[in-house]
Formats: structure tokens, sequence, C-alpha cells
């Protein structure tokens, strides 16, 4: 990750520029060669960097493609690490559990950081950040059922009732057998 | 925090998985403690070893008789007979065997003196129930054998000192003949048995004491009859008192043959006394009469006459005679003189004379003087000394010598009637630097040995310091309250009419005070202490009083003797005040509902079922007024078989207007057939118990509704054949019938028959289960059930949404009126025991599982978790109700010997378990009394809210600092190889 945002991003530290862009030419004591027409140089030059752009935002895009589908591994994992764990509650399954939710939450909450790099104008980044948000989504979902089968959700009338107080009886009766 | 929360959860789940309760060896005496007590001493005997350690032998109204050490009143060892094994009398045969009779005279044993070990026991038998006579005469020899006389039951034995075997009997079959006295001449060989026949006549027999044969018999009638006891002036003549009560009988009955004399009282004391009863003592020449002002010492000169030695006005108390000599006789007497006591002994034929004079200080708790015993020792000066061994009227023993109290035992916490709670004073402003610096460098210390002992470093001598430190905690027994509640005064009402507060940390007396109103007096004859009822507990605004306890006592036995009600500062052991009230007491029923002062409102209700209300202030009756409607009471007559439900009415119709009584009217009654059913035992719930939650989630997160009532009643009624001892009846005529009774509306909410059972029953009732154990019959083993009681009527309250969003009825108040649906849920269960006693562990707020404190035969207390006593147990519980903690079913409870909370200790003739909650949720305090009293700590699902006390902080500590340590130093070294990396 490191490496590749070195090189997409602020990347490029120096570059030899092997066009001249200069209109006027360098030096007017030696004429043009016959045949030769400077603006069509140019255009040509303006054709080539428009054709690097383009294959750079091409690469962007993929590359943001592939950042976007990267949580579906890491959600096959997490299934299996899950099935591994078990079902009952303990300090395994329940890590396990928590670094399943934990992951999302934080990929989530990253969402521009991560896609940043690829930020272009000419690269539409809706697509990748939707389907990003999906899997993660998914992963949290993912969390939350294995806390489910874990029993740890309120879902049940037993988790709201188990601290409910009794009952106050309005009537009051003592004695016994006499003293 | 959500963390933190599961992690809770998991240490509280895997806690209850081990329900085993055991303590180590080193931790016995750190949160309990036992002190061992005999009851009020009857009769003592002196030990005339030379060698040796002085003892005494004494038996005591508990029916236990104890060898005790002379010297510091530690008893060497002591035997508890049973209930119905009362102790007639005891002597010293042959100087090592105490010899004892029992049972109305029927059961003669001998036991060992040094050690107390049982030598032999024989049963004696008779055709006719009388008095019963022990005598062991020293110089009445049979063949090299010492031999004891005994009279008991109508027959006279001869027994063999040294193996309890009858040489000879002899019947006293006449009808109407009673046995005064039974005298044995000492010297010769002569037994004589006198004694009264159709109360006018005399009767004297003479028995040879080498074979028992009668040599004589006369008797001599006297008109005017007799009364009371005689008394013994020689060892041939007696006093009597004539039936009226004025004239005094001196009947001589020397060489077989009876002479009289009559002499009125009027004669000897000039004003007119009323009617006498005589004291009995066995001083020669001396006796003394009583009436209800003066007591008067008489001493017969020769042939009959009479002459009056002393009056007094003074509470006195005679000993018995003590020879010193071949012709001398000395006897104790104490006079009370306001604070002091004056001791005096004298010898028996000369009264102005006295061989010792003493004044002894004597606390006023201690009432009077009941019981002198007498003994002497040869000082280094070859003369007599004297100590005397007094019994007082809070039942405690003293021995005093050279005029001072030498030791004392407060025998009077062996017979406790009732026990409540109070708290300790609140902690006011802080202690001092001086003393904080102190302590810290003490706890320091105190760690860092502890620490030694965790890192099993320290040696031996570090150990017993360890040891003796965590003993001796000082926090233990402060005198204020602690953060955790562990520190609470036991107020105890003993049988003497005394209040004790006992403290709980180290179980030492704090105060005692004997009641006044429990003393005897003009208008109350025997008074007698009943119950005590915590009157005013100070919490929230009323923090600057002192809290009190109610004392109800009642004038005599019958329950219509008017009640005395007393009111005592638990902190100062004061009486604040006492009422002597006009009508009886039969029930008191305490409220829920307290004044402005905190003062519970109570009722007593007396023998016409007329309610009186107290405390007798304008803001307790509009109190009571505004509840007046909700307030009901019930009745359980156990005689003949009814419960009634009463209502309060309106106030008393009587001549005098009280707007504190209050008229009642019956509501319903239930009554079991007397033919089939007979009521044997009844239970309700703690007043002041607390019930965390209503419902109970069982296995696959179902919700049952426990059905939680204050109103609710367990009677236990067996069939009244079967209300005997085990085994008298065949298992098909006997049975036991179990029911919860509402006491509000007299609805029986179950009722459950079980065929072949037998009492006595014993059972706890708390939350919506009662636990009751019995006997079975037909299986011939003890058995304990349960009952649980579920409410059905609520448990469609599964919408989870409603349960969120608070729109339920689940808390709203109820009223009984309403028809309630409830299930029961019962198991039984094999036990192996047998019961004195039942309790259950209470805690603050009733989140602690519980457990059954079972006072067994052996008197000890067992722990028994409540989850073997669960309904829903099966054979096989599937995986959900092995996880909910459901054990599977087996036929028998097991006893872990692990769980006993006495652990090696024995709580003598146990008669109760009291269970108090602390501050601290997972803590319980248990009090069991009896002869003995023991007291401890117990955490049902272990102390899961706290660190343990043997916690070591310091340990904790150093680990601290060690890993900021290691932080530092490790930041230190990753700063400098960064350095040394950015540099290459």
């Amino acid at each position: 990750m490191e490496k590749g945002k070195g090189i997409m991003g602020s990347g490029r530290r120096w570059a030899v520029d092997f066009s001249d862009n200069s209109t006027a030419p360098s030096s007017r004591d030696i004429p043009d060669p016959p045949g030769f027409t400077r603006a069509s140089v140019d255009q040509d030059d303006s054709t080539v960097s428009r054709q690097k752009k383009d294959a750079e935002s091409n690469w962007k895009a993929q590359k943001a493609w592939e950042v976007a589908q990267a949580p579906f591994k890491n959600l096959l994992m997490m299934g299996f690490m899950m099935w591994m764990a078990g079902n009952t509650v303990h300090l395994f399954s329940i890590g396990i559990t928590f670094s399943a939710l934990w992951q999302p939450i934080s990929a989530l909450q990253g969402v521009g950081k991560v896609f940043e790099p690829y930020k272009d104008n000419k690269v539409d980044l809706l697509g990748p950040k939707l389907l990003f948000i999906a899997l993660n989504l998914g992963g949290l979902a993912l969390g939350v059922w294995k806390l489910n089968t874990l029993g740890l959700l309120p879902t049940h009338a037993s988790d709201w009732v188990s601290s409910l107080p009794p009952a106050q009886e309005v009537e009051y009766s003592g004695g016994g057998i006499p003293l | 925090m959500a963390i933190r929360s599961f992690f809770l959860f998991i240490l509280f789940f895997s806690s209850s998985l081990s329900p085993v309760f055991s303590l180590y060896e080193d931790q016995v005496g750190l949160m309990d403690w036992h002190q061992q007590y005999i009851g009020k001493v009857k009769q003592a005997v002196f030990s005339s070893q030379r060698a040796g350690r002085k003892r005494v032998v004494v038996s005591t109204e508990e029916n236990v008789i104890a060898s005790l050490d002379l010297r510091h009143g530690e008893i060497f060892w002591r035997h508890l007979l049973g209930a119905d094994d009362v102790i007639d009398g005891i002597d010293i045969g042959l100087g090592k065997y105490v010899i004892t009779l029992s049972s109305g005279g029927s059961i003669l044993r001998s036991w060992n003196l040094p050690d107390g070990q049982m030598v032999w026991e024989s049963s004696l038998q008779g055709p006719k129930h009388s008095k019963s006579f022990l005598l062991v005469p020293t110089n009445l020899k049979f063949d090299k054998d010492n031999v004891l006389v005994v009279f008991s039951n109508g027959r006279l034995h001869a027994i063999s000192c040294i193996d309890g075997e009858v040489l000879w009997k002899k019947d006293f079959e006449a009808e109407s003949f009673e046995v005064q006295q039974v005298i044995q001449p000492p010297g010769s060989d002569l037994i004589y048995v006198v004694g009264f026949a159709a109360s006018y006549q005399f009767e004297m027999y003479q028995i040879n004491a080498k074979n028992g044969e009668l040599l004589k018999h006369e008797s001599a009638s006297f008109s005017s009859g007799f009364s009371g006891e005689v008394s013994l002036v020689s060892t041939e003549t007696v006093v009597a008192l004539d039936s009226t009560g004025s004239i005094l009988l001196t009947i001589s009955f020397q060489d077989g043959k009876i002479s009289s004399q009559q002499t009125p009282i009027s004669n000897l004391v000039e004003e007119s006394l009323g009617p006498a009863v005589i004291i009995p003592s066995s001083v020669s020449g001396i006796f003394a009469i009583k009436t209800d002002a003066v007591t008067v010492f008489i001493r017969v000169i020769g042939e009959g006459k009479l002459e009056v030695v002393e009056k007094t006005t003074h509470e006195i108390a005679v000993s018995d005679a003590l020879s010193i000599s071949e012709d001398q006789e000395a006897f104790a007497l104490i006079q009370h003189a306001s604070s002091e006591i004056h001791l005096t002994v004298k010898l028996a034929h000369d009264w102005d004379g006295n061989l010792l004079k003493e004044s002894v200080k004597m606390d006023r708790q201690r009432g009077l003087v009941h019981k002198v015993f007498i003994n002497n020792y040869i000082r280094t000066d070859r003369s007599y000394g004297f100590r005397v061994l007094i019994v007082m009227e809070d039942h405690s023993l003293l021995l005093l010598q050279q005029g001072e109290i030498v030791w004392s035992r407060e025998d009077g916490l062996a017979s406790i009637i009732d026990v409540t709670t109070s708290e300790l004073p609140v902690e006011r402003n802080g202690v001092s630097v001086a003393k904080v610096e102190h302590n810290l460098f003490e706890w320091l210390k105190g760690h860092m040995l502890k620490l030694k002992g965790t890192l099993m470093l320290a040696s031996p001598e570090d150990m017993a310091a360890i040891q003796s430190m965590r003993l001796k905690s000082s926090e233990k027994s402060k005198m204020t309250r602690d953060h955790n509640g562990f520190r609470k005064l036991l107020i105890v009402l003993t049988r003497a009419g005394k209040l004790f507060a006992l403290h709980t940390g180290d179980g030492r007396i704090v105060w005692s005070h004997l009641l006044r109103s429990l003393h005897k007096s003009e208008a109350c004859q025997s008074p007698i202490g009943l119950n005590l009822y915590q009157w005013q507990v100070p919490h929230h605004h009323a923090m600057d009083e002192n809290p009190s306890v109610l004392v109800v006592s009642r004038c005599g036995p019958s329950s219509d003797a008017p009640g005395v009600l007393s009111f005592v500062d638990t902190y100062t052991g004061k009486e604040l005040s006492s009422l002597s009230l006009d009508h009886a007491v039969v029930q008191v029923i305490p409220l829920p509902y307290t004044d402005s002062t905190e003062q519970r409102l109570h009722l007593l209700i007396n023998a016409d079922k007329h309610a009186h209300l107290y405390p007798k202030t304008s803001e307790a009756l509009s109190i009571f007024k505004r509840e007046f409607l909700n307030i009901y009471w019930y009745s359980v007559e156990d005689q003949n078989g009814i419960i009634k439900g009463h209502a309060l009415k309106c106030k008393c119709t009587g001549e005098v207007a009280d707007e504190f009584c209050f008229d009642t009217r019956d509501l319903w009654s239930v009554v079991f057939p007397s033919e089939s059913e007979k009521i044997v035992a009844t239970v309700t719930r703690k007043l002041n118990e607390v019930v965390h939650t209503q419902a109970k989630v069982v296995a696959d997160q179902d919700v049952m509704y426990k059905y939680i009532s204050r109103n609710l009643l367990f009677v236990a009624t067996v069939a009244p054949k079967g209300s005997g001892e085990i085994g008298s009846v065949t298992p098909e005529e006997s049975w036991l019938v179990a029911y919860l009774i509402d006491t509000v509306t007299g609805r029986i909410l179950h009722r459950v028959t079980h065929h072949g059972l037998q009492g006595p029953v014993h059972a706890v009732f708390s939350e919506n289960w009662v636990v009751y154990h019995y006997f079975n019959l037909r299986a011939h083993r003890y058995e304990m059930s349960v009952i649980e009681i579920y409410d059905q009527s609520r448990a469609d309250n599964k919408d989870v949404w409603k349960l969120v969003l608070g729109k339920h009825n689940l808390t709203s108040p109820i009223s009984l009126f309403s028809r309630p649906e409830v299930i029961t849920k019962s198991q039984s269960y094999f036990f192996t025991h047998s019961l004195k006693a039942i309790a259950v562990t209470s805690t603050a707020k009733g989140i602690t599982s519980k457990q059954l404190l079972l006072g067994t035969i052996g008197d000890q207390v067992l722990a028994l978790d409540k989850r073997f006593l669960d309904p829903r147990r099966t054979v096989n519980p599937t995986q959900a109700e092995k996880e909910e903690g459901i054990i599977p079913l087996t036929d028998s409870l097991p006893i872990i010997p692990q769980s006993y909370v006495t652990h090696a200790l024995r709580v003598e003739g146990l008669r109760g378990i009291i269970t108090v909650p602390a501050k601290l949720e997972s803590t319980t305090l248990v009090f069991a009394h009896g002869v003995d009293l023991f007291f401890t700590q117990l955490a049902p699902s272990r102390t899961y809210d706290s660190l343990t006390e043997d916690f070591s902080y310091a340990l904790l500590l150093i680990t601290i600092v060690a890993l900021v340590a290691a932080i530092f130093v490790t930041w230190r070294l990753s700063e400098r190889k960064e350095l040394q990396e950015k540099w290459r």
C-alpha cells in the first residue's frame, strides 16, 4: 500500500521532460528542417500527454476497484475464523467476534482516506466506494450475526426482564402461630 | 466497558460452576468465631482431688454436664444430654467418677472425671413416677465396693459405683406415698426414706443399707396436712410446713419413733407474714422460711424447740453445708446491698461468729444471686480458705475468692430466645495524621510479609506473624460501620431476660442489659421475654437518632397475661422506656410502614382479637389510617387445626375510648379435618428478604415469571397418628400434606399429599420456593422436597418491543384479590441427615445465588446449594439446560464435606440459624446459636465483587512499578536505536 501510494500520489520525485515544450525555436540561427512544422510537433506532444493521463486514470480506476474488493477476502477469512471459534462464549470467540465488528467499522470510518490516492476528476470513485461500503457492511452483519449466535444480543424477552423488580402488592398480611 | 462486563459475566459463570464452599486451614478464625457455654448451673460439685488441676463439675438447665477449671473457668470437658434427658442430680463417686442421674431418675451414668468419658450407664425402672434422689455415701461399703443409693420412680436402688450393677432394690408401692427425703446417716448402715402419704400422713421407712431389708415402718398423721418441701435439720429430724403455711412441724424419727412438735410461725416472728415456704437447705440445725417480703433463719435447739436467729428483708442465697472437719459444717450466705454483695461463711452451730466476711462489688446488670456453692482450700498457714461459686439472675457463673471475682462466665448466652441485628455508628471525622502514617508503615510491612509468603520466601516465624496478623486484624473489631457491612451488632435476648450486644467481628460482648421490665415485680410476677423486633432503624433523614429494638415480653406463661414492651437503644444498651400494657400480646405484626423518625409501625393483637397500634402517635395513626383497608392478619390455631384470616373493622367499642385500638372481623378460615390432619409446621418468607427480579430465565432464552408474594404461607400437616416419633406408625396410615395459602384471601394456591411420610417437618420459604424436610417411612430415609411456584398469568409477556419500550404492567402494583393463575413445580430427594434447623442465605440485593443452611443432627451447619433443589433437574439435561447450570438429577442430595460452614466445630445444642445480609452483595453473615454460638461470613457464589482478603496489594504495586520502569527503559533504548539508524 505504502509503495503504491508513493508512486501514484505525489510520487514522482523527479522527471526529465524530453519533449521541448517551447513553441519558439531554441535557436533562431538554425532553421527548421524542411517539411518540419513546429505546430504539428506541439500537437503531437499534447496527444502524447493526454494518452498518458488516460492511462493513469485508467490505472487508478482499476486500482480503486481492487481496493474496493479487498474486504471480500477479509470477509471470507472472518467467516472461516468464526466457524472455527464455535458457538460458545469464551475468550477466543469473543475476540474474533469483536475484531469482526471492529474492522468493518474502522474501515467505514476511513472510506475517504482509502480512496484518496485515486481521486481524480476523471475517475468515478462512487462505484468502488459503494462496493467497499457494502462489503464492509456485510462484514459488520457477519459480526452481528455471530454476536447473536453467541447469544449476546438482547433480542429475547429474557434479556429485558432479567432485572425487573417484583410487583408491589397492595395488601399486607401478617401473623402466625400465637406467641 | 462491554468487554469488562463480559469478563465479569464469565467470572461469575465460572465461579457459579464450582459450588463448593470451603476454606483453608489457616483461614479458620479469620471470619468466624465460636464460643462455648454451658447454661445456667443447677448443681455444682467440687472435686476434692489433692493432685492435679482443681476442677468443679456442674450440671445445668441446658442439660449439660461439664467439668470446669477452677482457676480460669475454662471447660475441660462437656457433654450435652438430649432435650428430654433432664439432669436430676450429680455427684462425684470414689473421687474419680462423676455420677449423673437423669431422665426423671431413670438413667444413671458414670463418667470418668479427668477426661469425661462415659464409664457405665444403667437404666433404672420403677413402679411409678416420683421424685428422685442420688446419694453417694462416703463410707457405705459393700464387698470393698462403694455403693450409690438412688431413689427414683418409687423404688430404692443400691448400685455399685464401679460398674453400675444394681445390688438390691426395694419398691415403695403404696399408692399415695410421696417421697420427700432419702437420708443416709453417715457412719451407720441405715437408710431412712421419709415422705407423705395422702398429704396428711407422715411416713418413715428404715432400711438396711446392706441388703435393702425393711427394718421399720412408722407413720403418723397430721390433721393439718403438709405443703411444699421439707427441710432436713439433722439426720433424724425434718421440718415441714402445714397446708396453710403458717405452722411449722418439727418431726423427729429418732430410733424409729416419730415424735413431733407444732410451732406457729407467729410465735417466732411478731408481725404476721402471710403464707411462707421452706427454702430447702442441708445445713444441720438451721433452716430458712421465706415469705413475700422477708426471709427468716430459724435454728432448732434440741427437742423440737425453735429459735429465730436472723430476719432479713434483703434478697439472700444460702449454700449447702460443707463439712470442714469431723463435726464442723460451714455454709455460705450471700446478701445483697445496693451495688455490692456481702458474702459470709458461718459454722452451722455458731450463727453469730463468721469464718469469713467479704464484700464484692457486683455489676447491677447481673441481677440477684440465685445459687451459691461453697468449697474450701487449705491456705499456706494451714487455715481454711473458702471460695464460692455463685449463679446470678442472668445465668452467669462467677467464682469469688478473697473478696474478688476470679472469673466469670456469661452462660446466659447458652439460652438465646431471639436474635436481631443492628448497624454500628457511622465513623465520625477522620483519624489523626500520625495514626495514618503509623498505619501506612504497618500496612506496608504487613504487605511485604504477605508478599514474602506468596513468593514462598517467608521463614516459619514470618508465617506465624502473618497468621497472627490476619487473626487479630484490628479492622474487624472496630466499633464503627464499615464499607462492606461486615461489622454489625447482634442483639440477642436470653431466657434470663438479659439483652446482649455481640460484635460480629470477634464475638465480644459490647454491652449487656438486664431488662428492668423483665424483673420480677408486684405487677408482673414471672415475666418472660418473648421476642425482639427492630423498632427504629434510622437511615436517610433520621441519621442522628440511635437505632433501637423492641422487646416484647409477657407477665406469666398464660397467653392472656398482660404484655410488657421495652425499647432499648442498641448503641448504648440503655432502656429508653418501657410500657406495661393493659392487654395481652398474642401476636406482634411489624407493618411495612415507618414514620418520619423511621420508627416502624407495629400491630399488637390481644387475646380478644383487638389490634393495638404502636407507636401511639398521631403521625403513626395517620399513616395507618391511609393503609387501613389493606392491612390483614391471620392466626394459626395449631391445636384446633384452623387457620383464620382477619381484617380490621373500626375503632374499639370498649368503655374507654382508645383511638389506637381497632376491632377486627373474621374474613376466612381454613379448617383442617382433625381426624386426618394436624398442623406441624408453618413458614412464611422473611419480612426483610429482598428479591432482585421476578423473572427466571430458563434454557433457550425462555422466561418464567416467579410468583412472589409476601403473603404466602406454607403449612404442613401430618396424620394425627403420625405426629409422634418416627417409626410409631406404618406407612399406610401416615401422610403429609403441604399447602400454600394466600393469607390475605385465604385462597389455597397449591396442595400436595405425600403418602407414607412422617414429621418432624422443617421448612424454609424464600422468594418463590419452599424447601421442606421430613421422614419417608417407605424408604426409611429422610427426604427433602422443593416446591417452586410460578405466575402463569404473566407468562405471555414476551413481546420484546413492549419490554424495550416499557409498555408492560409487570411492575405495577397488584391486588391479591385478582385471581392468580399459578403453576408449581416440585421434586423430592433423599437426604442423609435429620435436621435441627433450616435457613437460607440472604443478601443485600438478592442477586447472589442462594444456599440452604442445614443444622444437622450432629450440631453442624451444612451449606447446600439451592441448585441441587431445582425441580427442573432431569436425569439427562439438554445442552442448553447444562449451560443454564442445571445439575443432572440424582436420587439423593450430595453432602460435600468441605461445605460444612462450621468446618471442624460443633454448635452444641443447635437451635437456630440466622442469616443477615452484608452490604457487599456477594456476602451474607450467618449466626448459629444453641448452647454454643457460631458466627461466620458466607459467599454462596464466591466474592465476585471484591478482592479476597489475602490479595497481595504489594505484589500488584510492585508489578505496576516494574512495568512502568520497563516501559521507560525500553522507550529510551528504542530512541537510541532510532538515532543510530538515522546516522547510518
